[in-house]
């Protein structure tokens, strides 16, 4: 039977995360041939509703207040309920990012309802929608299902495709307008510390560096292959700790969780808490001089050699190859 | 202060993972504090060291998590709580949630401390939906906390970036890495927990209907991922080997 599916569309400097996109392609698998249903909230969110319709969106929501302005999960909590009860969905999707790890829990707390959170993959057999995510680090994986009731879930970036885009797709928006009594938490200042350009949980390249990058200095080579593949930079914990990079970039059991199609790792000994960060990305490249490292037992491709050799050459390479296309 | 802390039990992170019978094998398996749970509780020590009051660590789990209680105490908190579930057929976040919050229900706390994800169902539901069962504010990922009175600011972890969140007490809060160094427990420290209180309750005991913990979600099946294959150390004069490289990432793994 058809479903009607709100998808959560989460914007990033009044941009929205591609995610969002890959959300409504999940809302589209589950609704089978229903509606779904796409809001947008913020201070000022008119400018995104077009790439909804774009990527799938039957239906766009918005709601505009300037109490949304910064995401607190009492103000998105209250505009969100809201917006359920108006609606009335069969089943909520939201990015599994900070945002929709904070809000979710919450939303399905308050209606009752069974969340499957961190999804990567959604499969329909008959009525149920059937849900795979990774336990244990990517160390397995479970299938799962809400037993019955509104179904809520979260989508981890990077693994469910979006629907590719049509910007010849509109159709109507719908202004909502909320009521946000008190917030109980107020968020005093947003300090940036991740670097501007791609963002790291969603990334489709990532060249990461550990201590074997040495300094601060020597991330160079790493961005500027970073740089000309359109790809983010991360780093493990031993470069984190060591100062050469902000722990904005950390990936791994503490640091962020990502599936590139494509991990470059450099001078990363593949210690288990950053495999649990990287290991489930679709192909695996480490550059390390030591052969016994354990990042080589994960990785597709290695190469045993100093990382300030092989990565200048690596550009190199790419320029020459992406230069002839 | 009333000082709370919920605790799970799980697997080392090192472990290996077998599936018997369609079951994530315990057998042989290390059980540790979840780890953002041993900064909720070093958090929580400090905080009562600051402030005054009192420390309690609450978990769910079977009789085996007195050892992970024993150790929490042996670091510095002060009581220990056992929710038995070992006679449950089934359970999720929202029983987990639904116990908890009855355990709450009748307990007076200023902050409950949390990890703000386990290292093995990793989910991060337990935290927020129980603030929520209990119609307390929640701020997650914390990498700094200060209270001062009833007031409590807080600097939270968003994806790299940083938020100070201010909040009034009764709340609830989530640990990210950073938030301190958990302590390892001294040895008189282990002495004295011995003799600490650590009391058992039977889930069944707690006010709460057998329709109201009944688990959302049902899993289908667990697996292990695919083994990957060896990979492909490359081999030759440098320059080959990087030429080689992008030509297999551009024609064989097709991603560049
Ligand atoms: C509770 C807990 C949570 C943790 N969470 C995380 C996490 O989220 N993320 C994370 O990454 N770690 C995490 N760690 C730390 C983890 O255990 C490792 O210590 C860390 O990943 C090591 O970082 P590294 O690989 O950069 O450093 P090292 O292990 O020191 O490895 C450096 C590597 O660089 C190689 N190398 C050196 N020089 C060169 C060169 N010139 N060219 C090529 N290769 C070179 C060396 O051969 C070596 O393999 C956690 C640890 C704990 C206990
Ligand atoms: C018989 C049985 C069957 C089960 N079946 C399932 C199942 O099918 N699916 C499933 O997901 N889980 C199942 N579980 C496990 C259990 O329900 C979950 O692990 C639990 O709900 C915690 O979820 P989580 O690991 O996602 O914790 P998270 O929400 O990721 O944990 C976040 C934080 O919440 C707190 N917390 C979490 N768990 C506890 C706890 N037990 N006691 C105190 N504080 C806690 C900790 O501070 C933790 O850091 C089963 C357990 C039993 C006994």
């Amino acid at each position: 039977m058809a479903k009607k599916v709100l998808v959560f569309a989460e914007a990033r400097d009044n941009e929205l995360r591609n995610v969002s996109f890959e959300a409504i392609g999940a809302g589209k698998e589950i609704a089978a041939g229903g509606e779904v249903i796409a809001v947008v909230v913020g201070e000022n969110v008119s400018s995104l509703t077009d790439p909804l319709f774009h990527y799938g969106a039957d239906r766009v929501i918005k709601v505009e207040d300037q109490k949304l302005k910064n995401y607190t999960s009492d103000g998105y909590g209250q505009a969100f309920l809201q917006i359920v009860d108006s609606v009335d969905p069969d089943a909520i999707l939201m990015p599994h990012t900070s945002i929709g790890k904070d809000l979710a829990p919450r939303l399905a707390s308050k209606l009752d309802a069974g969340l499957v959170s961190d999804a990567t993959g959604i499969e329909l057999d008959g009525e149920e929608v059937i849900f795979t995510r990774p336990i244990y680090s990517g160390k397995a994986f479970e299938k799962k299902k809400v037993k019955e009731g509104i179904i809520l879930a979260t989508i981890r970036p990077n693994n469910i495709d979006a629907l590719e885009i049509d910007e010849s797709r509109s159709g109507e928006v719908f202004e909502e307008s909320v009521n946000i009594k008190d917030l109980r938490t107020i968020v005093k200042e947003v300090v940036r510390k991740s670097t501007s350009g791609v963002d790291l949980s969603e990334a489709k390249v990532i060249v990461a560096g550990g201590r074997g990058v040495k300094s601060e200095e020597g991330f160079e080579p790493l961005q500027e292959l970073a740089d000309l593949l359109g790809a983010a930079v991360g780093a493990s914990r031993g470069a984190c700790d060591a100062d050469y990079c902000d722990y904005s970039l950390q990936i791994g059991q503490t640091g962020k969780v990502v599936t590139p199609d494509l991990y470059i790792a450099c001078g990363i000994s593949g210690a288990i808490q950053h495999l649990a960060g990287m290991s489930n990305s679709k192909v695996i490249v480490a550059i390390n001089k030591d052969p016994e490292a354990s990042i080589f037992s994960v990785a597709d491709y290695g190469i045993v050699g100093d990382l300030f050799e092989v990565v200048p050459l690596l550009t190199e390479e790419f320029k020459k190859v992406l230069q002839t296309n | 202060m009333n000082i709370y802390v919920i605790m799970k039990r799980t697997f080392d992170t090192e472990e290996k993972i077998v599936i018997e019978n369609g079951k994530i094998s315990e057998e042989g398996v290390e059980f540790i504090i979840n780890p953002y749970d041993e900064y909720a509780i070093e958090e929580a020590i400090q905080l009562r060291d600051d402030h005054g009051g009192e420390v309690t660590v609450v978990s769910i789990g079977d009789e085996d998590v007195e050892k992970e209680l024993r150790t929490a105490l042996a670091m510095g908190a002060d009581k220990a709580v056992l929710i038995n579930n070992e006679d449950l057929d089934e359970s999720d976040q929202y029983t987990t949630t639904a116990l908890l919050a009855a355990y709450f229900e009748d307990k007076e706390y200023d902050i409950i401390l949390g990890g703000n994800v386990s290292n093995d169902n990793s989910t991060g539901q337990v935290g927020p939906r129980l603030a929520e069962k209990l119609g307390i504010a929640y701020v997650t990922t914390i990498t700094k906390l200060d209270i001062d009175g009833t007031t409590a600011t807080m600097e939270r972890d968003v994806e790299g970036d940083m938020e100070i969140v201010e909040a009034q007490l009764p709340l609830l809060v989530t640990a990210q890495q950073g938030l301190n160094e958990p302590r390892y427990p001294s040895l008189p420290g282990i002495m004295k927990a011995k003799k600490k209180p650590l009391e058992e309750i039977d889930y069944d005991d707690l006010d709460v209907e057998d329709d109201e913990i009944e688990a959302k979600t049902e899993t289908i099946e667990r697996y292990l991922p695919p083994k990957k294959e060896a990979g492909k150390v490359l081999e030759g004069e440098l320059g080959d080997q990087v030429e080689e490289l992008v030509k297999l990432l551009r024609q064989e793994a097709k991603v560049i």
